[in-house]
């Protein structure tokens, strides 16, 4: 499918985008609205946002993902979309009874530049319901930008500073991630002993078990009563800065609880910089059970570390992640060549900070250099990695197509992945996560070694 | 969610066989606040355009509408891959201000170079349609300066449904096989086959009946199709339509202006097979070829109907419910469950229309269930209260019923195996009976 991607590197000037690295971002908006419980997200545009979104995530976690729509029509483009909102959060009510509903933009909506507080404030809400809002405009950022703009919206909303002393508590904003790592985000807090707040939290959600029956909305999400309550924690650690920093600071200026941005704990140094927080945050120690998970780490890093050394490998995806995956790529002793995002870079100096400047920042330190990208696309990767081949692709499913073209492995982490399933239910964050990670990469490279070997060069010990 | 809770907006659009209201409200906008199974214009407009393997596929707009429909219909190709890639000016905050009609003629001048092609789709989305971009002359100062064609296919999501859609790929699609000289010679047995995406390679095994009954496949709209076949649409003498939905304008087009004749076609199924394969040979009207048609027939139903009977032993007892996209399929897949020996007992479609419902009403059996544009929530209602053991639906539909312990069948882009024909026929219990009898459903609680 790709063979007609070019070697040649030239400068692309038209600023549109081939097989991108992104989508919009009113799906991060859905998914960070699944996070909490009893919310129905509604995206308020055309009907085919948010069937799209829906078929995506569906896709992506093979579980029912439920959202409505305001439906648009010609007319309400025209007039405004204030009726069309209002009917749906009548209907919303009655027919789907959650009790909150997210509404998020799209580029239709905040082009015709609907109101949407005046809106919800003049709409009939029913007694004990409540609906908050967030602006996302498909034409900025990407899906991590909208899922960062839902959760600033849950903060403006809901967060309260109700007492003046600070709780033993802190809130964690996992990031987009799956509800595996938001699980084994908070397994490594209650081993810890601390207490928190996650939110949003769509574990339980989107990852529900199967009973025979269908729920609506099941189990799991932050509920209400703790959004509120994120007010009065005494720190929010923000985990990944381009989905979660900004809702944090947001935080911070709100109900004055202080920020420790840090990064999705993906591989060994993210998990201890992390777990060192929270050690800190309820002067704890780290408990045995966590010694032993990193021991195990360290010794399978230590087993394994020459299937690992100076192997190239291109990582392509979401900003955290890929932050995150390229340090824990770069412990392994691996040279991560190309590292590409298709989320905008975000601006040196504001709370997210930027991406290509982290990345260069990491290479430096180990004393390697590669090509890296913010805003970029898997065109623009191909090129790269045809230019400098790799033994190693790590991303979302859409980067079968290259390993195709190039027979290079693929590990598949981050989103979407569409044509394997069971990822949602396994975490790649944490110390087990990364020894799962550990264990996919490895398998990978040994499979592709004993594929390619020679009969002479075939063996049975590795 | 508690059965009672229903919006009196839809209760018309909601039927059971037997009551007195035998018409149902379809083809009309959704209600607002509801979840919805459907899509949008462009949505409707992409999924029939993009098999089309030689074109560039562009869409006009921010990232979203390209990324979600990134290579998602399974459309088979036996040659070029060109329309698996995505391609999008990915409209940012100051284009929708300024106008994004300079970064559309950018975007296309930098496409033809990489990608030497002869035809290019531009699709216009929501915001294109609000800050007004002139797609029209864009596409025809491009395809000047570039000398290929540059079609713009009007697909702002807002302005209709997906059958709306629909009819702007057959408008878009209506302009490319339009031939400079009027005067077309027209070719003996060769038909077009409309409304087959090749799928799985469905079309590939109609194609082959075709060949075997001496017909020429001129072209196939839009499964695995090029931009040279399709340019020979207006010469052939015959169209034959499966897919209605989507193709039936396009058809109603080429016979007022090609005065090539259509035919309503179904291959879902072996009865509607078997009279499909008749009425093309009766309507190209050559002995030979009828008698060659039979032998096809008598041969493959020998082949498949001893193995449906088998699976009719299995399937006893078992309901069935059906909710796809357009009203022709849904009227297929009630014959063709019927073979299996299993009713239908609760059926609805997202954009059927009110002929296709008064089909839907005679097939059915009392009783049954017919609803349009339904929500998950209905469709949860119906399944259970009918008793339904499995569904036929698309990916949102797939997770919902398995939630419910009910089995399922893609019957949509996400299909694996081909469908259509005989051995479609054979397929279809086989992916019944692979779901209805396997053993994971024991461990449901």
């Amino acid at each position: 499918m790709l063979d007609s991607t070019p070697k040649e590197i030239k400068q692309r000037t038209g600023g549109g985008l081939i097989n991108p690295a992104k989508t919009c971002q009113p799906i991060g908006a859905m998914y960070a609205a699944l996070g909490i419980h009893k919310c129905l997200p509604h995206s308020h545009g055309s009907q085919g946002c948010c069937s799209f979104h829906r078929m995506h995530l569906t896709r992506h976690f093979r579980d029912p993902i439920m959202a409505s729509t305001s439906s648009f029509t010609e007319g309400s483009s025209v007039f405004g979309g204030g009726a069309n909102l209002k009917t749906a959060i009548k209907n919303v009510f009655t027919l789907y009874n959650p009790d909150i509903m997210a509404v998020h933009t799209t580029c239709l909506t905040e082009t015709i530049g609907d109101d949407i507080p005046s809106i919800i404030r003049s709409a009939e809400v029913p007694e004990g319901k409540v609906v908050f809002h967030a602006n996302t405009p498909s034409y900025q950022g990407s899906h991590i930008t909208g899922f960062s703009n839902m959760v600033k919206g849950m903060v403006s909303y809901f967060s309260e500073a109700a007492e003046p002393i600070k709780k033993e508590q802190m809130n964690v904003i996992p990031g987009f991630v799956n509800p595996a790592d938001m699980r084994e985000i908070k397994r490594l807090l209650n081993v810890m002993g601390a207490k928190y707040i996650m939110f949003p939290d769509t574990s339980g959600v989107v990852d529900s078990p199967m009973t025979g029956e269908f729920q609506m909305y099941p189990e799991g999400g932050t509920t209400l009563a703790q959004l509120k309550d994120t007010g009065n924690s005494k720190l929010t650690v923000a985990l990944g800065r381009f989905a979660s920093s900004d809702a944090a600071e947001l935080l911070a200026k709100k109900c004055q609880v202080p920020v420790a941005t840090l990064k999705t704990p993906i591989g060994i140094k993210a998990t201890d910089a992390f777990l060192m927080v929270a050690r800190r945050t309820f002067a704890k120690e780290i408990p045995a059970e966590l010694e032993l998970e990193r021991g195990q780490l360290v010794d399978i890093m230590t087993d394994t570390h020459f299937h690992f050394h100076g192997k190239k490998v291109a990582i392509f995806g979401d900003s955290d992640v890929v932050t995150g995956l390229t340090e824990f790529v770069l412990s392994l002793g691996m040279h991560p060549v190309h590292v590409l995002t298709g989320t905008p870079g975000g601006a040196i100096g504001s709370a997210v900070g930027s991406f290509e400047e982290d990345i260069q920042e990491m290479l430096q330190q180990a004393g390697l250099e590669g090509n890296v990208k913010a805003g970029g696309d898997l065109f623009t990767l191909h090129q790269w990695i045809k230019n400098e081949p790799v033994d190693l692709i790590i991303g979302n499913t859409y980067g079968k197509y290259i390993a195709r073209a190039e027979d290079t492995p693929l590990v598949r982490v981050g989103f979407p992945i569409l044509d394997r399933s069971v990822h949602s239910y396994m975490p790649i964050v944490g110390y087990r996560g990364a020894m799962r990670l550990l264990e996919m990469i490895s398998n990978a490279l040994l499979d592709r070694q004993d594929r390619d070997a020679a009969d002479e060069d075939f063996e049975l010990v590795m | 969610m508690e059965a009672a809770r229903m919006i009196t907006e839809r209760e018309d659009s909601i039927a059971k066989k037997g009551r007195q209201k035998a018409q149902i409200k379809c083809d009309t906008d959704s209600v607002a606040g509801c979840v919805s199974q459907r899509a949008c214009v462009y949505c409707g407009a992409r999924v029939v355009l993009n098999p089309i393997t030689d074109a560039i596929h562009l869409v006009h707009g921010p990232i979203g509408c390209a990324s979600y429909t990134w290579d998602i219909r399974g459309s088979l190709s036996s040659d070029a891959e060109l329309y698996r890639n995505s391609f999008s000016t990915d409209l940012k905050e100051q284009d929708v201000i300024f106008g994004g009609e300079k970064k559309l003629a950018k975007a296309i001048d930098e496409l033809v170079v990489k990608y030497p092609a002869k035809l290019m789709f531009v699709y216009s989305t929501c915001i294109v349609g609000v800050i007004g971009d002139d797609l029209e002359a864009v596409c025809k100062a491009a395809a000047k300066r570039h000398g290929i064609e540059v079609i713009p296919v009007q697909s702002s999501g807002f302005i209709g449904n997906k059958s709306a859609g629909y009819r702007a790929a057959c408008d878009a699609l209506l302009r490319l096989i339009e031939p400079e000289e009027p005067k077309q010679i027209k070719q003996n047995n060769s038909i077009n086959y409309l409304g087959d995406f090749n799928l799985a390679g469905e079309a590939w095994i109609i194609r082959n009946y075709l060949h075997e009954m001496g017909v020429d496949v001129n072209a196939v709209f839009t499964g695995d199709s090029s931009y040279a076949e399709l340019k020979t649409a207006p010469t052939a003498s015959l169209n034959i339509i499966q897919c209605a939905g989507s193709m039936a304008y396009l058809a109603e087009r080429m016979e007022r202006l090609y005065d090539i004749p259509y035919l309503r076609v179904s291959f879902l199924g072996l009865e509607d097979t078997v009279s499909s394969l008749r009425q093309i040979a009766l309507a190209l009207g050559d002995a030979d070829m009828i008698a060659r048609t039979e032998a096809l027939i008598a041969r493959e139903t020998a082949l498949v109907e001893p193995i449906l009977a088998t699976y009719r032993e299995k399937f006893q007892g078992k309901k069935a419910a059906v909710y796809v996209g357009g009203g022709f399929k849904a009227i297929s897949l009630i014959k063709q469950f019927r073979e299996i020996g299993i009713e239908v007992v609760m059926i609805g479609t997202q954009t059927g229309r009110r002929e296709e419902y008064d089909t839907i009403n005679e097939l059915v059996d009392e009783g049954t269930v017919i609803l349009d544009d339904a929500n998950p929530a209905e469709l949860e209602r119906f399944m259970l209260e009918q008793g339904a053991n499995i569904l036929v639906g698309g990916v949102k539909e797939r997770p919902l019923a398995y939630k419910l312990g009910v089995c399922f069948i893609d019957h949509n882009h996400d299909r694996k195996h081909p469908l259509s024909g005989f051995v479609g026929a054979v397929n279809f219990a086989k992916e019944v009976y692979s779901t209805v009898c396997s053993p994971v459903w024991n461990f449901v609680r």
